[in-house]
Formats: C-alpha cells, structure tokens, sequence
C-alpha cells in the first residue's frame, strides 16, 4: 500500500478536527473535535509502525497509550465541562470570559453571571446523576 | 532514505496509477471516515455530531485492521465507540443539550477557522505528499505485525514500564473525575456528602436556597 493514502487521511482528519476546535461554541464539542485530532496522530503512528517493520513497534505500543490517555482526558474533561456548566449555567466556551470568581459576593454573583438563574435549581439537579453515580463507584471501591 | 529505496524494490516497485484492492478499499473507507468527521464537526444537531463521531471512529477502526493491526483496531472498536462516544453523549444529556438544530453551535469565529483549517490541510498535503511519493507499505510479506499475540508480546517484553504509569494515571484521572464531579467540594463537604447521598431534587433545592 502507498504510504501517502494513510499519511494524507491522518493529516485531512486532523485539519478537520482543528477546524472543529476552532470554530465550536460547545465545550462537548471542542471536546469531539479533540478527539478526532487525536485519532488523526494514531493512524499515522499506526501506519508508520506497519511501514518500518519497528521489532519493538513503538508505533503500535505509543498508540495504545494515546487511546488510554485519550480515555483519561475525556473522562476529566467532561468532568470540568459538568462543573462549569453546574457553576456557570452554560457550557458555550466564549461565554466563560472570568477567570475567577470573585470574593465575598460568591454565591450572588455565580448566579447572577449567567442568564440562567431561574433554571439553576433545575440545572443543578440534571447534573446529579453522574455526582450520584460516580460516588457510588467511588464508595464501591473504598 | 535507502531504506526506503531498499523497500521499494523489495516490494517489486508497484505502480502509483495501479492501485491494489487494499489501496481501493482503504480509500472508499477513508473517504467515509472524513465524510463522517466533516459532517461531525459541521452538524448543528448536537447529538447527531456525536453520532457522526461513531462513524468516524469506526471507520478509523477498519483502517486500523486494512493497516494489520488487529489488536488496535479492536481497542479502538472497544473504548473510542464503546467508552467515549457513550461519555460524550451522557455530556451532551447532562448539559442539557438541545435536541433539534441549535443554530449557536459554531462561534463567530468560523470563517477564520475555516481557513486556518485549509491552509494547514493544504500545506501539510502538500509536504506529506511530497515526502512519501516514492514510499509503500509492505502490507503481504514477513511476519506478522498487529496480531495480539505480537502486540501482546512487545507490550509486556519492552513497554512494561510506561504501561504500569498509564494504570496509575488512569487511576488518578478516576479519582480526579470523580473528586471534580461530587457535589460541594471541600466549602461544604457534609452537606455535599449528605445531598449526594439524597435525592437530587432536594440537593437543588438546597442548592438554590443557598444562592
């Protein structure tokens, strides 16, 4: 097989990706895009393992360790994006402009930066289910 | 460089303009694959990007196994379509994601995007192109290369280091998800611990009031 097929998928999949990470408003969707750019790397990890006949295949080794560490990225990821979107109201990254939230007035003026305060309560408690379930496992493993 | 002369010879120099079934295959499959990305990262429907995505992924896959690699095509199979895209769709439930078209899924920023994304496809193209013109794969002959038997073999024989610190990382994201995702951290912990514990309509009371 022409090396170029694999080598021109992987870069046109991660230019694709990078246009998703640029031109995305929801922060789940950036976190997409993500990983579309990190499916791109594997591929031509993949590809250049099979192509240089590596005895250790690095390649093929490094690959498994991206989709691990993709698998750990994503799950903090999401993590985060719960956080500020149970915090904040909203999950639309070119809304989140303060990077801190200010002292004192904390509990008045986390709601009041968001256009969502009637829902709060209600936002707050459709993202109950992963806090409930992951603490669950957390004390299933304890 | 030689290597690669050496390699092409080897091969018996095949033709650029007499594409092996492999090579047909591996097209029409990367062909959907980018059709499904694009789509993907263009959609305004939310959970039909994340649908797209499985797409992607498994077409990803099947490049994998037209590339050799079993093992890494399963794992892909396994985590990417099993693990994160359910992931991902629970994020896009959880942050109340609309169901129908949402126009405000792509920023202002996108024709910018759109052409930062071109001309990095279009170079690198280019370079890509240019740098491997004259390479191919051995895909028939020696020994085998992705069965899991190898992939397993390498994996505990040369790389047993870095995957013991993949496991403790994997460990420590776990906790982090989880020390990031329960409720009230640290400012009000018994309470956190109590509304967790509780109905989750109470603890948004709770919430709310203090607010």
């Amino acid at each position: 097989m022409h090396l170029a097929y694999p080598a021109v998928l992987a870069v046109l999949l991660f230019c694709t990706g990078l246009y998703g990470v640029l031109a995305r408003r929801n922060a789940i969707l950036v976190l997409m895009s993500v990983e579309l750019m990190l499916n791109a790397v594997n591929l031509n990890l993949v590809a250049f393992d099979v192509w240089l006949r590596d005895t250790l295949h690095a390649g093929q080794a490094l690959t498994l360790f991206t989709i691990t560490i993709a698998a750990a990225e994503i799950g903090i990821g999401l993590a985060i994006v719960l956080l500020v979107h149970r915090n904040r109201g909203t999950s639309h990254i070119d809304r989140l402009r303060e990077l801190a939230e200010t002292d004192g007035t904390d509990g008045t003026d986390r709601a009041d930066g968001t256009a969502t305060d009637s829902d709060g309560p209600t936002v707050a408690g459709a993202t109950d289910n992963p806090a409930d379930t992951r603490l669950t496992r957390g004390e299933a493993t304890a | 460089m030689s290597a690669t002369v050496s390699l092409a010879a080897a091969s018996g120099t095949p033709g650029f303009l007499s594409p092996t079934g492999v090579e047909i295959l591996f097209l029409l499959v990367g062909l959907l694959t980018l059709g499904a990305a694009i789509t993907a990262v263009t959609t305004r429907q939310l959970v039909h990007a994340a649908l797209w995505l499985v797409v992607a992924l498994g077409g990803i896959a099947v490049e994998y196994l037209l590339l050799s690699a079993e093992f890494i095509a399963w794992v892909q199979v396994l985590i990417y379509v099993g693990a994160v895209v359910v992931l991902l769709l629970f994020g896009l439930m959880l942050t109340r994601a609309p169901i129908g078209r949402s126009p405000d899924a792509d920023s202002g920023n996108r024709p910018v995007a759109l052409a930062v994304a071109v001309t990095a496809a279009a170079v690198l193209v280019t370079v890509v192109v240019d740098a491997f013109r004259t390479t191919w794969i051995d895909l028939e002959g020696g020994a085998p290369q992705g069965t899991t038997d190898v992939t397993g073999r390498i994996l505990f024989q040369h790389w047993v280091l870095p995957f013991e610190a993949l496991s403790v990382l994997l460990l420590a994201a776990l906790v982090g998800a989880i020390v990031l995702s329960r409720r009230g951290n640290g400012r009000n912990g018994t309470d956190g611990d109590a509304g967790a514990a509780g109905t989750g309509h109470g603890t948004g009371a709770a919430d709310g009031g203090e607010r």
